[in-house]
This record gives structure tokens, C-alpha cells and sequence, in this order.
């Protein structure tokens, strides 16, 4: 019998699956709007360093000049030195006008707070934190979640049980006030930030894990992989859980951003991350008595967590139309 | 039977299609998925669409019915029914006409009827929605009398019934209940009997007949299974790909058939007269063209082996047959090609070689628990009940050998293959593989040999690869697994032997599941199976869910591998006529019992159990000259938690003894080496009976079927 000749492929180059996602992508406008503005907080977080290295931003921990309104100039008296530079470096020389003999150090974009700090500064160093801890923070709750999920999925019985009881306690408990008392109880720290949040969603986790490997558990596949005596955390692992990936991706995405509002909410309880950093969450309650008076000095900290956590979702949403899509 | 009436050409036309085109709106652009599309249906005949997947004939039915959902459209052409052209109509009328005169059967009845509505409701819509004079207590009565018609048992039970609580075929006879209560003039069919077992399609298949011919309903049946068109109806269209490739009486087609792809379908089914090794089963080379990619010219050109350039690339037209009223072709040289030389070649090779046992099962029992958490049964004490899957199971398979394993669902079988291969633990008996009882250890404790030398094909092609890896890795991972090829290179190149095994290139190494279709899918099962040269492969129905030119394509893959190999088969399936042209002994189950087990011919020849008697006369076969014995079954499968006493089959045997048959369980009687049948009816009376299936003398002296 002849060679049956195969149709082509529908993609003609050989791309890597993980870039054919992010292409992919580009279908979505949703997801593209809200992957540029992660993206975007991401170059902020990683440039913020280096930009005060260059002196082009003001560092964020300094007391300045208090409540400046967002655009003032920054004007220093003559010899009074800033980060070990002579002002006459760094400023220029303002000859006519009332500050005339004072130098011009620059513009406080974003203005400053009631201690005199650099809002737009402190608002880009908040990324840092919030972008290191909670990615790490989600992939902890994965890696925990994952595989009672696939525990419970595939083993049922009692370990189901016990596992699903469980996460069932634990998601009885209002997420803030869960927070709350791990913090409260072992003190604010870094760590700790990352415990409360795996507390708080590694059981939604389990849940879509579990959920999805009682479908798969008896599809054709996995029951080839069984008759191969292949070892069950192999099928489990490497059969089983990549195609899970839709909806873990999706959650993910979701997770992060929600991650974002608890740190956010931690810090604005004080209970958040501990200084040096500014925190975004921490700025707004640092400054809420003076809303009515400068509002800015709340108000770039919210647009900062709002427009990060919609970035998340849109990225969500997008991830979520395409594989729904395809 | 072919003829349900007489029609003739006086009778009302009832239907009629001009030059129908449908074409559907996709991302992709326009697809034309029906082209000039011609049928005419008088009052009283029954007239099948025969094609495979993607042909058009559920498009030509959801066309005629004007309900083609978001994304299709009539392009072309025009759907008169009774003179009236259905486009000049507005929605109302055509809602009036649907459900009233023009009535349709869809192929999945649990879906068709409303899972939160109670039969009752559902089945008094329709003349309540029609019929605006009708009262409640007249219209109930209606539903009763219809669910009568339909040879439902106890119709007051059925109309309390919600979906879930009837079985597959009481659902489908609800359907067809309705769709003609309103007693259409045409009835629509779109293979209403997938997914159902034989004898329960058998009784559906007979009671649409009959149903017919009482209401004198014209009849439109879709379906791609030959046998059950020569069964219901009168007139035969063969589509491909869109279009019609051939018209005419059923007799005209099955036996005068004058279209090369006609041909082709009829030498991919397994009729009683093709054979393994002297009439083999020939599949039609290539693919389905995929509606953007179809050639200009004849559709089937690209596979045609009769294909000339000139003629059969520009647009064929339908010629008419001179010989025979009614009988068109889409084919320039149907007048030129010698339909009576074209015969399969026999198959050039050594037989297998039976050898030595690989495989006995021996008294293998395998009950299910179901625990029971409820109070009362904790108070009661009563323990657990048992889901009696298979009872006392025996049999054997040598080298070589391809063993059948039949029934319909809720036999046993897939238990079978299942305790068997190591998913499940037997709870009784033994199951031997090559000297090694086997039948406690799942696959996980079993050793290496033991496990590559057992493999499996499975049933649904589409789930039994992994969607996130290539082929490639999926076949290098069994290669590594059970092989002795250990270097990166050498594991490829036992990829690529796989893959030529199979007769797939090698570039398919690199092809994503979802780049497949269903038969390369289920191919690649099959390389995958074989990867570790297993000395007995168990297969799943491996082409219950193809189409039949790819069903006989893989078929004879499998076959190739296997006698290259000498592996045993143990082939496990539904479909007779396909264990007739492969198996060399058939196990025939019902409700976990063993009923029959012998040679293949023993098998199809009587003496019968019951039960095999049964299913033989059940299944369609697509063959004029076959006569087959009318045996419709009573009752329903029962229940395997609860199980009949003595004879499993008693409920509902054509052919029960008496009361013994209720009290005893039935001896299992010998007719010659290694045939036996459990049966309570005297071996004398057994050997009497008639044949089920009776080859008719050929008539027609320039016939060219594959029986021939």
C-alpha cells in the first residue's frame, strides 16, 4: 500500500510551544493592553535602580521639600549638598526671578509627600517589592497547591477527603482576616507576606487541580501511560498536569493580580513589607489624613496598584478568550 | 428488504431539490459544503444520503429542514416541499411547517429531549403547539397511544420519565414518538441509531419500516452505514464531499454500482464474502479533500485509480445510466471502466503461524464494589452490593492467533480487557500470560516483560494521545521505555521504523495530535502499541468511532503489524461483520458471562446460542444477495448489580426452554474441539436450527460485488 501523503502542518516553522503562546497573544487586544501595562511596571521596577544611580530620579527615602504639588521645582539654597554632590553640579543656576541665587534641581513630577519624599520616585521603587514577592508568593502557593490536587484527583478516598476538608476550612475564612492573623501572629515580614498569601490561595488552587485531574485521570492517554507501568507522579507530573495549563495559566494571572491587592492591603493595614522599600500600600495610609488637602500624595499609589492589578486581569482575560479560541 | 411500498410515479412529490447549494461562513472564508444538490421524494419512499464524515448529507438535512444556525447558508438553489418553494416563507410559516409536516430524528437522543422536562411534556408540545383545538386530556391520550405505536413497554411509566431514567433505546423511540405525532409527511433521519447497540438498532430500524408504511411518511435517511440503508430504504444518493457522486435504487447501487468511489466504500466493508488472506479488505488510498483544498473537476479525481487528465478535471456533471431507470453517476468514464475485473488482490504473504499459548483465561470472575454509605444499610447491616462485570471467563489465545471478543455495552468486554491488561485485579480465577498468573497484579507490580509484552490499542482515537507532546517524543518515550535502543540517534530511527510500520512519513515525528486526523491518530495508537514488539496486543473497538474507508484503512494496518510481528490480537469489538473478516475464534459475552466461544465459522453458522443468533440476524449487511432471519430481542439489558438467576439471557431469549432456563445456570455443551455453547436447549433441537444469514443465488449476471 502506498505512502499516504500528510497534509501540512498548520504552522509551517517549527516554533518553541512556549513562544507560540505569547504569539498568540497578539490575537487578543484585550490581553495585549493589559500585558503592556504588566510589562510596563516591570521596566519600571527593573530601571528604578539605575535611574537613581544616573541622578535622574530623586531617591525615595529622602525628606526633601514636604507637600510639594506634582510638577513644583525642586530649589536648594546654595551649598547645601545633595548625595555627597555639590549642588553646583548637579542643578543649574536660576539668575532672574523671586528664587533668583537658589539652584534648580530638578521637578518633582509626582510631588511630594507630607515628609518631604519624592512620590514619583517611592511610587516607582513600590514596584520592586510587589513584583518580587508576589510572583514568588503565587508560585509557592502552586507549588503547594499542585500537588494536593493531584494527590486528591487521582488518589480519592480518605487522602481526597482529609485534603478537601481541609481547604475547605481554610477558604471558610474571610482571605483578609486569614492575613491578618498570620501576620499578626508571626510578625511582618517578607516571608511571612509569602505564607499568608499561599494560605490564602493555595486551596483555590487545589481546587482546580483536583477538578481537572478527575477529568483527565481516565482519558485515553493516561490510561496508555498506566498500561506502560509508567510510575504515577511521572503520569501525574509530566502527562497529566501540562495539560492543565489553560486554565492554571489564566488562575495564575488572576492570583497575581489579586496577590498585588493583598499586599497592597497588608501594607495599608501596617502590616506589610518592612522598610527600606516604599510600599504602595503603606504610602496610602501614610498620607490618607491629608486626601482633602493633597490628594496626590494618595492618589499616584492607588493609580499604581489599580493599574497593576487591571494588567493582571486584562492579561486574564485575554489568556482566557484565546485558549477558549482555539 | 429493500422496497417498504410500492412508488410509483403518479404519487405526490413531496419534496424536491433544485440545484441546492449550501456553503458555510467561517473565520476562514466561505466553505461550500453541499453543491447542486438534486432529489426528488414522492409520498411513501424512503430515500437514504449516504456519504462519511464531511460530505454534506446532515447540511442537506439541516437545509431542507431551514435551520442551518448562525453560520450557514442556502447559496444556491431552492427547497420545494409540495409545490411550495420554502424561501418564499416567512419565519412563522415555516415554524408551522417544522415539528407538523416536516418532522426530524437527530442522531443524539439524549440530547434531543429536555433533561428537566418530564416525557409527558415534551411529547404533548407537539400537538399542543400544532394543533389549536386540542385539549390537554386529548392530547395525552395521543402521547399514549404513540408511545404504543412506538413498541414502548408500559407507555404510563414512560410518560412519567425524565431522560436520564430511559435507557438509550426507549430515548430514541421517544423521539421518534414525537416526531411523528403530528404524523408528518416527511421525516428526516439523521443517523438515529448511533451509539446504540445492534439488537436495540435492529428494533429501531424495523419499527421506523413500519411506522412508514402505516402513516405512509415520506422518509430522508442519513446515515453512513450501507447495510442499514439497503435495510430502510428505496433510493440511494452516495455523496462525497459534497457532492453527489451517485443516484439511484438501492438495488441499482449495491449491485450495478457505476462510480469508482461507490466501488471503493463497498470494498472497505467486511462482507461475508471478503476474507482475510484471499479477498482482503481494500481502503481507499489518500484522504477526504478538506472543503478549501477540494480539486477542480471530479472531487474524487485525486484518488480515483481510474483518473485520465483532460476528462476528469474540469466539472463533472450526473450521467445518466441508460440500462437501469433512475440511475445517475458524477463520472466521465463510468461507461469505460471494466467493472467486473476490478477485483481485490489476494494477499501475498504466508499465512500466520499459530503457535503455542500466550494468553488463558481461566474461570475469571471480576465484581465491583459498590459501598454503600446510607444509614438504613448501616442499621440493616446489609453489606456492600457487587457490579458482577465478568463471571467466570474462560478462554484461550495462541501465537498468532486473532481472538474476537463480542458483545454490545454492558457485557463485560472493556472489564475484560482491563483485568486483563493489569488496569483492574481480577477477584476470582486466573488469568495465565505466557505461564505467569497474572490476574492480581496490576501494571504497576508487574515486571518489565510482562508489561511490554502486553499492549494496548484504545477505542477513541481523539483522547488516546497526549495534546502537549509530539508524536515524536510520545513514541520515543515507549521506545525508551520497553526498547534496547538507548542513544538519541537509534531512538529516532526506531521512531521513523514506527512510523513506516504504521505507513505514516516521517516528518509525522514532528506533528502535534491536533495536526491529525482521527485514523492517523489512532495509527500512531497502534505504532505505539507495537513499539516494544509486545507478544500480545489487546484492542478497544480501535475502529468503532472511524469512518469506513479510514476504519478499513487502519484495520489493515493493524493486520500488517500484525503478522509481521506474529503477534496475538485480542480484538475486541461490537461490529460482527468485522470480527467475521479478521477473527480466527470469537468470544461472544453477554452480562459478564461467556455464551459462546469457538472458531469464527463455527460461530456464523448455526448451531447458535440464542443470544449469538440474535446479534447475527441484528446487523445490517450491505449486501442484495444476503437474507438474514428476522430476530428482534424483547426487553432490555438488565442490570448487572442485580443480575437475572439461571440464565442471564432468559429475560429476553426468542428461544427459552422454560422454567430451568430461570432456575439453572446453563452447562456449557461441546459441538466439536473447542466450540461450546452455554445453552439449556437440547444439543439435537441446537443442531437444527436454520441459518441465520443465507446467501441468496445471484440473479444478475454482471454483478461486480466484492461477494461475487
Amino acid at each position: 500500500m502506498a505512502v499516504i501523503t500528510a497534509p501540512a502542518p498548520s504552522q509551517g516553522v517549527r516554533v518553541p510551544q512556549f513562544l507560540e503562546g505569547i504569539l498568540l497573544l497578539r490575537e487578543s487586544k484585550i490581553g495585549m493592553f493589559g500585558a503592556g501595562l504588566v510589562l510596563f511596571w516591570i521596566v519600571v521596577a527593573l530601571i528604578s535602580g539605575t535611574l537613581i544611580d544616573l541622578g535622574i530620579l530623586f531617591p525615595p527615602n529622602e525628606p526633601l521639600v514636604p507637600n510639594l504639588l506634582p510638577g513644583s521645582h525642586y530649589f536648594l539654597a546654595a551649598g547645601k549638598l545633595m548625595i555627597e554632590t555639590p549642588v553646583e553640579d548637579v542643578c543649574s543656576l536660576i539668575t532672574a526671578g523671586a528664587d533668583a541665587g537658589k539652584y534648580d534641581c530638578g521637578i518633582f513630577w509626582f510631588g511630594t509627600d507630607a515628609v518631604g519624599r519624592d512620590l514619583l520616585s517611592r511610587t516607582m521603587f513600590g514596584a520592586r517589592q510587589v513584583l518580587l514577592y508576589a510572583p514568588l508568593a503565587v508560585f509557592c502557593a502552586y507549588a503547594v497547591g499542585i500537588p494536593m490536587g493531584l494527590a486528591a484527583g487521582y488518589l480519592r478516598g480518605w487522602v481526597d477527603d482529609v485534603l478537601s476538608f481541609t481547604a475547605n476550612v481554610i477558604l471558610s475564612f474571610p482571605v483578609l482576616v486569614l492575613y491578618i492573623i498570620v501576620i499578626s501572629v508571626f510578625g511582618a515580614s517578607a516571608l511571612n507576606i509569602v505564607v499568608a498569601v499561599v494560605f490564602g490561595s493555595a486551596p483555590t488552587v487545589f481546587r482546580i487541580v483536583r477538578g481537572i485531574t478527575l477529568d483527565l485521570c481516565n482519558v485515553e492517554y493516561m490510561l496508555a501511560a498506566e498500561t506502560r507501568g509508567e510510575p504515577t507522579w511521572r503520569m501525574l507530573l509530566v502527562e497529566l498536569l501540562p495539560n492543565a495549563r489553560g486554565p492554571l495559566i489564566v488562575d495564575a494571572m488572576l492570583r497575581l493580580g489579586f496577590t498585588v491587592i493583598a499586599i497592597g492591603v497588608l501594607g495599608f493595614l501596617g502590616l506589610g513589607l518592612p522598610p527600606p522599600d516604599p510600599d504602595w500600600g503603606k504610602m496610602v495610609s501614610e498620607m490618607r489624613s491629608f486626601i482633602t488637602v493633597y490628594p496626590h500624595m494618595v492618589l499616584f499609589p492607588c493609580i499604581a496598584i489599580s493599574s497593576l492589578i487591571l494588567g493582571f486581569n486584562l492579561l486574564a482575560d485575554g489568556l482566557r478568550e484565546i485558549s477558549l479560541r482555539d | 428488504m429493500s422496497t417498504q411500498q410500492d412508488v410509483s410515479d403518479d404519487d405526490e412529490i413531496i419534496l424536491e431539490c433544485r440545484n441546492l447549494s449550501v456553503s458555510y461562513y467561517t473565520r476562514a472564508g466561505e466553505i461550500p459544503a453541499v453543491v447542486d444538490f438534486n432529489l426528488t421524494l414522492r409520498a411513501g419512499e424512503s430515500v437514504g444520503l449516504v456519504g462519511e464524515s464531511g460530505c454534506g448529507k446532515t447540511t442537506v438535512a439541516m437545509a431542507i429542514m431551514q435551520y442551518l444556525g448562525q453560520n450557514g447558508a442556502i447559496v444556491g438553489g431552492e427547497v420545494i416541499y409540495k409545490g411550495q418553494n420554502l424561501k418564499e416563507l416567512s419565519a412563522e410559516e415555516i415554524r408551522r411547517l417544522r415539528g407538523n409536516e416536516i418532522a426530524m430524528v437527530y442522531q443524539e437522543p439524549m440530547s434531543a429531549l429536555n433533561p428537566s422536562m418530564p416525557m409527558s411534556r415534551q411529547l404533548m408540545e407537539v400537538p399542543l403547539t400544532h394543533e389549536p383545538g386540542i385539549t390537554e386530556d386529548e392530547a395525552r391520550q395521543r402521547a399514549i397511544k404513540i408511545l404504543e405505536d412506538v413498541d414502548l413497554p408500559d407507555p404510563e411509566r414512560v410518560m412519567r420519565s425524565y431522560v436520564h431514567q430511559l435507557s438509550g433505546g426507549q430515548q430514541q423511540r421517544v423521539v421518534i414518538a414525537m416526531a411523528l405525532l403530528a404524523n408528518p409527511s416527511l421525516l428526516l433521519l439523521d443517523e438515529p441509531t448511533t451509539g446504540l447497540d445492534v439488537t436495540v438498532e435492529a428494533g429501531i430500524v424495523a419499527l421506523i419500516g413500519d411506522l412508514s408504511k402505516r402513516f405512509n411518511t415520506s422518509i430522508i435517511y442519513v446515515s453512513h452505514n450501507l447495510g442499514l440503508i439497503l435495510d430502510t430504504c428505496d433510493k440511494v444518493y452516495v455523496m462525497y464531499s459534497g457532492d453527489v457522486v451517485e443516484v439511484g435504487s438501492v438495488e441499482d447501487v449495491f449491485d450495478r454500482m457505476r462510480h469508482p468511489y461507490t466501488h471503493g466504500l463497498f470494498n472497505c466493508i467486511p462482507l461475508p464474502g471478503a476474507d482475510k488472506y484471499e479477498r482482503p479488505l481494500v481502503p481507499i488510498p489518500g484522504q477526504l479533500p478538506l472543503p478549501h483544498e477540494r480539486p477542480g473537476g471530479c472531487n474524487f479525481g485525486p484518488r480515483c485509480e481510474h483518473f485520465t487528465s483532460g476528462a476528469c478535471d474540469t466539472v463533472v456533471p450526473l450521467s445518466v445510466v441508460a440500462e437501469h431507470s433512475g440511475h445517475s453517476v458524477r463520472c466521465t468514464r463510468w461507461d469505460q471502466i471494466e467493472w467486473g475485473s476490478m477485483r481485490a488482490n489476494a494477499y501475498d504473504g504466508a499465512e500466520t503461524e499459530i503457535g503455542g499459548s500466550v494468553l488463558a483465561v481461566e474461570e475469571m470472575q471480576k465484581y465491583y464494589e459498590l459501598s454503600e454509605k446510607t444509614i438504613t444499610s448501616f442499621v440493616t447491616g446489609k453489606g456492600s452490593r457487587f457490579v458482577k462485570a465478568n463471571e467466570r471467563v474462560s478462554f484461550e489465545a495462541l501465537e498468532g492467533q486473532t481472538v474476537a471478543i463480542v458483545g454490545e455495552s454492558g457485557c463485560g468486554k472493556s472489564t475484560l480487557a482491563k483485568v486483563i491488561v493489569g488496569l483492574e485485579t481480577a477477584s476470582e480465577g486466573s488469568v495465565i500470560f505466557k505461564g505467569e498468573d497474572v490476574s492480581r497484579t496490576p501494571t504497576r507490580k508487574r515486571t518489565r516483560e510482562q508489561v511490554s509484552g502486553m499492549q494496548m490499542v484504545f477505542q477513541n482515537p481523539f483522547d488516546t494521545l497526549n495534546p502537549s507532546y509530539t508524536v515524536g517524543t510520545q513514541l520515543a518515550r515507549v521506545v525508551r521505555m520497553f526498547g534496547d535502543e538507548k542513544g538519541k540517534r537509534s531512538v529516532r530511527e526506531r521512531v521513523r521504523e514506527l512510523l513506516a510500520l504504521v505507513k505514516l512519513p516521517p516528518e509525522f515525528a514532528n506533528y502535534r495530535p491536533r495536526q491529525l486526523s482521527g485514523g492517523q491518530k489512532q495509527r500512531i495508537g497502534i505504532a505505539r502499541a507495537f513499539a516494544g514488539n509486545p507478544s500480545m496486543v489487546v484492542a478497544d473497538e480501535p475502529v468503532s468511532a472511524l469512518d469506513v474507508s479510514v476504519a478499513a484503512a487502519v484495520t489493515s494496518v493493524l493486520m500488517d503489524t500484525q503478522r509481521q510481528h506474529g503477534t496475538t490480537l485480542l480484538f475486541i469489538s461490537h461490529d460482527l461483520s468485522l470480527v467475521r473478516y479478521l477473527a480466527d475464534r470469537v468470544v461472544v459475552m453477554y452480562l459478564g458471562h461467556v455464551m459462546e466461544h469457538g472458531t469464527t465459522d463455527e460461530i456464523f453458522s448455526p448451531p447458535y446460542h440464542p443470544y449469538t443468533e440474535a446479534l447475527l440476524s441484528a446487523v445490517p449487511i450491505a449486501d442484495t444477495s444476503i437474507e438474514r432471519k428476522r430476530i428482534i430481542l424483547s426487553g432490555s439489558l438488565p442490570s448487572a448489580i442485580d443480575p437475572p438467576k439461571g440464565c442471564p439471557f432468559h429475560t429476553r431469549c426468542h428461544r427459552k426452554v422454560g422454567v430451568i432456563c430461570e432456575t439453572k445456570e446453563p452447562p456449557e455443551v461441546e459441538f466439536g474441539e473447542g466450540h461450546t455453547i452455554a445453552c439449556h436447549i437440547p444439543i439435537d433441537e441446537m443442531r437444527e436450527m436454520g441459518a441465520v444469514i443465507v446467501q441468496k443465488a445471484k440473479a444478475d449476471a454482471v454483478s461486480e460485488t466484492v461477494g461475487d
